[in-house]
């Protein structure tokens, strides 16, 4: 503690208010206590900082299923993102299937990453289809290609928008047909 | 006649030894601190805002980085050494007990197994400035080291420890898609399913409208 040593001045004049001469000690042993305590809670108790990761679970690959026999996802419940170079994002709602021409030929929309951008429009989406089932394209086409990073950002959408059903695929020729048509790229 | 004398003299307490204490610790801790051996390359992880940390142990990280070069890395010692071994008699390549043991205590490398041998006699300095040049470890399917790495190490830790192995995959930000799409496609061939992508925390959006 703090304390101040007065000096007993005694005897001298008698009776007189005299300014006592003090002189001030800090004794510092609580404080090395306390660092101690510290040092020795700290030594006792941190772990290393493991990274964070992001699981990824990709389906089993049957080699014995033939491509008609794949789930046929419905047209209203598609959404087909695509991962383009320079950080853009296109997608479009429904299918893409040049060859049947009952199905209507899709218009695809170029948004961004930003909290106004695909997570705005996954999120309306959801408002109109509760269920949506979303298939990530990668674009990937000769020197052109998405970034890791873009592929990263787009599955922690899924995350935040809490998307229960997504994959990632391959694009198909049929989707860089489309994107060369409406001369996005 | 009060009970308790006034004390008039206030202990004090001599803080020498405890000092000379405190400069023997960091006297002896500045002379015995090793550090750890340098990563072969400095990956950029890109961020999400997932929350999961990795497991514990029994990590075998496959570092991608932007100049579509894969690297292996393990982080159990024995588990490096019993690798090294299988790996080598596949390719009927040798290799001598200091090279062996000078692996195992390298965080990850990224080079075909003929090139091995010559990188682990090096010494620190010498495969620091190698690095950023190194070719990284062929995936390709005419020469797919990678995955015999991989298979290698996943036996060894059955083998050896009764465990399985996670995989990590650390790509860099700016590594393209594909590459990374073939490294996870080339797992897939061998029933490799489950993935942890190395990213670093970014904050959850506060408010998501519904």
């Amino acid at each position: 503690m703090s304390e101040i040593q007065a000096k007993d001045t005694g005897g001298g004049k008698g009776g007189k208010k005299r300014a006592k001469k003090m002189s001030t000690k800090i004794d510092m042993t609580p404080m090395v206590d306390l660092a101690f305590l510290l040092l020795t809670f700290f030594m006792l108790t941190t772990t290393f900082a493991k990274p964070n990761v992001m699981q990824l679970t990709m389906p089993v690959k049957d080699k014995n299923i033939k491509p008609d026999e794949e789930t046929q996802i419905k047209a209203s419940q598609a959404v087909t993102i695509i991962l383009a170079p320079d950080d853009k994002v296109f997608y479009y709602f429904g299918l893409n299937k040049p060859e049947d021409k009952s199905v209507p030929v899709p218009e695809i929309k170029v948004t961004n990453f930003s909290a106004t951008g695909i997570r705005q429009v996954l999120l309306a989406r959801m408002k109109q289809e509760p269920a949506p089932i979303v298939l990530i394209k990668p674009y990937n086409v000769g020197d052109k290609t998405a970034k890791y990073k873009n592929m990263v950002d787009i599955l922690d959408e899924m995350n935040i928008t809490n998307q229960q059903k997504y994959a990632l695929v391959d694009i198909a020729k049929t989707d860089v047909d489309l994107i060369k048509k409406q001369n996005l790229l | 006649m009060p009970k308790v004398k006034p004390h008039r003299t206030s202990p004090s307490l001599d803080m020498t030894p405890m000092v000379d204490l405190a400069f023997l610790l960091v006297t002896f801790f500045m002379l015995t601190t090793q550090f750890r051996p340098d990563e072969a390359v400095v990956v950029d992880p890109p961020s999400s805002t997932s929350d999961f940390k990795a497991p514990d142990s029994d990590i075998l990280t496959l570092a991608v980085d932007a100049k579509k070069r894969v690297f292996w890395g393990y982080d159990k010692a024995p588990i490096k050494d019993a690798t090294l071994r299988a790996v080598a008699t596949k390719y009927g390549v040798t290799f001598t007990e200091a090279q062996i043991k000078q692996f195992s205590l390298l965080p990850n490398f990224g080079v075909p197994i003929q090139q091995l041998g010559s990188y682990l006699d090096k010494d620190t300095e010498q495969r620091k400035a190698l690095n950023p040049t190194l070719p990284g470890i062929p995936y390709d399917s005419l020469n797919n080291q990678m995955m015999d790495w991989v298979i290698e190490a996943r036996k060894a830790n059955a083998r050896l420890f009764q465990k399985p192995t996670y995989l990590a995959i650390k790509g860099d930000g700016n590594a393209d898609v594909g590459t990374v799409q073939k490294v996870i496609k080339e797992l897939q061939e061998k029933d490799i399913n489950r993935f942890n992508l190395v990213t670093s925390l970014e904050m959850k959006p506060s408010y998501i409208g519904k």
